[in-house]
């Protein structure tokens, strides 16, 4: 239904700009389903799949962790740099990459749930200004400090930190696909984060519906009180949850080190934010957000082409992702109305008619 | 302790103004320092105030929609529409227009957001980061489809516009020498800051900096401040738009149609964001909208709004405070008064520990005297900060600020939660 809404008020967006809709949309569905265009899609859907678990994680408990951006920049700085230093057999490697990703990206989330429970600082507050600490001090800071001399990688505009060498990053999954369909072109790599994106994604789902910290995590956000009244620490769920979601935002940034082997100094911004419309969308299950971040990335991929065959500018699907959310968020909260007054006039029709 | 309940008891610009004044001594005794007299120049106090507009134009929108009781996290999405329609209205119709649709652009915005928030219940978070998003994107789609088309031969692209007209500047007359119907006034606190006298003329810098050649933007939104104050706590539509914020089921008991209060507060608060936006677009910042120009100064700007408690004069203090820094950075091409910045902010947080100390918070005096420590370690080992410290200061502050008063802040009692008429 959020689709719905969000198709038809970007069609009337593209009216008023004076483009045919249905050709545009058109031309996006035929480029999307390329080959090369679906690596595209699959590549930019993984960052945007875990970006919106982690936004997930803190939804389920009622925390707005809008400092994913913040931590998945700083996790991704550190880890490439630390990744950068070390040489260590393949599989190894990667985990150490992987882990330093999410310790810190956990780390600086926890900063925000330690303040939350020890200062009652709201965690939308703390983490917009973590994200501002991070974006426009550290992340600057650590750039200037490990910024690797001269050209990189044999590429002179994409100056960053130090190259991770071959047994620190993930391989790609061509050789996979490529077994079921044809060799992809162009220079496209499927990422290899994709496993670990569904890694995430299964561990979401078992930890919050198969586990007893995730039942104690439901019900924290449910009901505060009566998860108190049960025995679940209200202020040590509220530091678990952030950490275990900053731990999460940590991996978003793997896409783009994995494939360039090092942190660039213009890294892709945006992926925190996106995330949290991922999760909205996605109604903060593992299965949704994997629909919603592969509709997002299908709508970024698909700009491009829009462009091309000049039926429409791209600059349009930005505001198609924005009138999404809104529209995600107005019809849920709209079906959810409706939904509690068809239950009263059910439970009144109940008690009225029942002895008859 | 008594010193405490005089403070208490002073109105609010007489507090604020001792506060700015013990922080002009504090400044001017640390420049002597690092011999720099850049932290009280004239030039210093009148770039910040240009820098401090915007934040001051974006916390008093804060302000409007969170007494109201809507949380506005959209600030920075409706600055960035702002910049856009000032720029063009600028360019289509004349300076004056430019900040007019700039306004009215960032109105749209906050009228998105209260549609969203009031008629349909929205998180109030999830419409801010919604119009957070899609501000952006309309302002790229409108370049693109007009300064990419009809301006580009002046200039125009899709992530700028050709150079933006502006309005004029305004002058004190008597104090700072402005012209009163035609007759030059004398020029009273450029004289006091000729002589150099120690610390008077100090004042007088910073004053005349604060009195001269500004823009008409400052001079209406200098005037917007004691106004809102009237405004909000002295009338009957302010105590029906604050009573929104606060209890609105005792207000919709008493008739109030909250639902408009509720509208009224986020559309200005929009507009207010977005003359903010037309403000940075023009002659006074920067001369042309660009892309990304917004730099975050509408979370700033909210930054402000906590730090000030949700009060005018301490929104105005905020965003002085917080444009200092950004205008120091500019005039500071050595990175010495940026360096003396570094011990003001520990003997700030000494202050603190003391301050914590006399309240007998052994676990606050420790975390200040650590903050302190560090502080003046950094200012005794480094030469001069690195450029980014500047940039982050506004939120490191309000990150100490929060840490150590958040006890003290008081939010609208009823900020961000949604209200639907009729279950109370």
């Amino acid at each position: 239904m959020a689709l719905v809404f969000a198709i038809a008020a970007s069609s009337i967006v593209l009216l008023i700009a004076g483009s045919n809709p249905l050709r545009a949309y058109g031309d996006m569905i035929n480029h999307a389903s390329k080959l090369e265009t679906m690596v595209d899609i699959l590549n930019r859907a993984t960052p945007l799949f875990i970006s919106g678990i982690a936004a997930a994680i803190g939804f389920r408990m009622n925390l707005f962790n809008i400092g994913v951006e913040g931590q998945y920049l700083l996790a991704a700085l550190v880890a490439a740099h630390v990744g950068g230093l070390i040489d260590l057999p393949a599989p190894l490697h990667v985990a150490v990459i992987l882990l330093v990703g999410m310790t810190v990206g956990a780390t600086y989330s926890g900063v925000a749930g330690v303040l939350k429970v020890s200062r009652g600082i709201s965690e939308v507050i703390s983490t917009i200004m973590l994200n501002a600490v991070a974006t426009s001090g550290l992340i600057v800071a650590g750039l200037k400090l490990w910024q690797a001399g001269g050209a990189v990688g044999g590429n002179v505009t994409r100056v960053g930190t130090e190259e991770i060498p071959k047994s620190g990053r993930i391989p790609s999954l061509n050789s996979i696909v490529e077994i079921f369909t044809r060799d992809i072109g162009r220079d496209r790599k499927l990422t290899g984060v994709l496993i670990v994106a569904i890694a995430v994604g299964i561990g979401y789902h078992v930890l919050l519906n198969r586990s007893r910290f995730g039942y104690d995590l439901r019900a924290s956000g449910a009901n505060p009180f009566a998860a108190q009244a049960g025995g679940v620490s209200p202020k040590r769920m509220v530091v678990l949850a952030m950490v275990l979601s900053g731990a999460v935002a940590g991996l978003v940034g793997m896409t783009e080190i994995m494939q360039g082997g090092l942190f660039p100094a213009n890294p892709i911004q945006g992926l925190g934010f996106a995330g949290i419309a991922v999760a909205l969308l996605g109604r903060n299950s593992a299965f949704g957000a994997a629909v919603a971040a592969l509709i997002f990335a299908f709508l970024d991929i698909s700009s491009g082409i829009l462009q091309n065959t000049g039926s429409a500018s791209r600059e349009i699907v930005q505001i198609m992702q924005g009138l999404i959310i809104l529209a995600a968020v107005v019809a849920y909260q709209v079906t959810q109305r409706v939904r509690d007054r068809e239950e009263a006039k059910a439970a009144s029709a109940a008690l009225i008619g029942a002895p008859a | 302790m008594n010193v405490v309940t005089y403070l208490k008891n002073m109105p609010a610009w007489a507090r604020w103004a001792l506060y700015a004044f013990v922080g002009v001594v504090v400044l001017n005794i640390v420049q002597g320092f690092d011999d720099t007299s850049l932290l009280t120049a004239e030039g210093s106090s009148r770039a910040m105030l240009r820098w401090g507009i915007p934040i001051l134009l974006a916390g008093l929108g804060g302000l409007f929609a969170e007494r109201a009781g809507v949380v506005n996290i959209g600030l920075e999405g409706m600055m960035v529409l702002g910049t856009w329609f000032g720029a063009w209205g600028a360019l289509q119709f004349g300076a004056w227009w430019g900040l007019f649709f700039g306004a009215l652009g960032g109105a749209m915005g906050g009228l998105l957001h209260a549609v969203a928030t009031v008629q349909f219940g929205v998180d109030h978070v999830i419409s801010g980061v919604a119009i957070n998003i899609l501000g952006p994107g309309i302002a790229r789609f409108l370049s693109s489809e007009i300064f990419n088309v009809k301006f580009k031969d002046q200039g125009g692209s899709i992530t700028q516009s050709p150079r933006v007209p502006t309005v004029g500047r305004f002058t004190f007359p008597f104090l700072a020498g402005g012209d009163l119907f035609g007759w030059k006034t004398p020029d009273l606190l450029g004289w006091f800051d000729k002589k150099d006298w120690f610390f008077v003329s100090d004042i007088t810098g910073i004053a005349r900096g604060l009195t001269s050649n500004m823009s008409w933007v400052t001079v209406f939104t200098l005037a917007l401040l004691p106004f809102t104050a009237w405004l909000l706590w002295r009338t009957k539509f302010g105590l029906r738009l604050r009573i929104s914020g606060e209890r609105p089921e005792a207000g919709e008991a008493q008739g109030v149609n909250i639902y408009f209060y509720k509208y009224v507060g986020v559309v200005v608060s929009g507009a207010l964001a977005g003359l903010a936006g037309a403000f940075i677009a023009s002659q006074e910042l920067s001369g042309i909208y660009k892309e990304g120009q917004t730099t975050g100064r509408g979370f700033i700007g909210l930054a402000a709004l906590i730090f000030g408690n949700w009060r005018p004069m301490g929104i105005f203090g905020g965003a002085m405070l917080f444009g200092y820094p950004f205008a120091l950075k500019l005039q500071d091409l050595e990175g010495k008064a940026s360096h003396s910045l570094l011990l003001v902010t520990a003997i700030a947080m000494f202050a603190v520990m003391v301050w914590a100390i006399l309240r007998k918070n052994r676990g606050d005096s420790l975390l200040a005297a650590v903050f302190g420590g560090l502080a003046l370690l950094w200012y005794l080992t480094a030469e001069t900060p690195p450029d980014w410290w500047a940039a982050i200061l506004p939120y490191v502050i309000v990150l100490v600020v929060l840490i150590f008063f958040t006890k003290r802040l008081r939010p609208p009692a009823a900020d961000g939660q949604i209200y639907r008429k009729g279950e109370a």
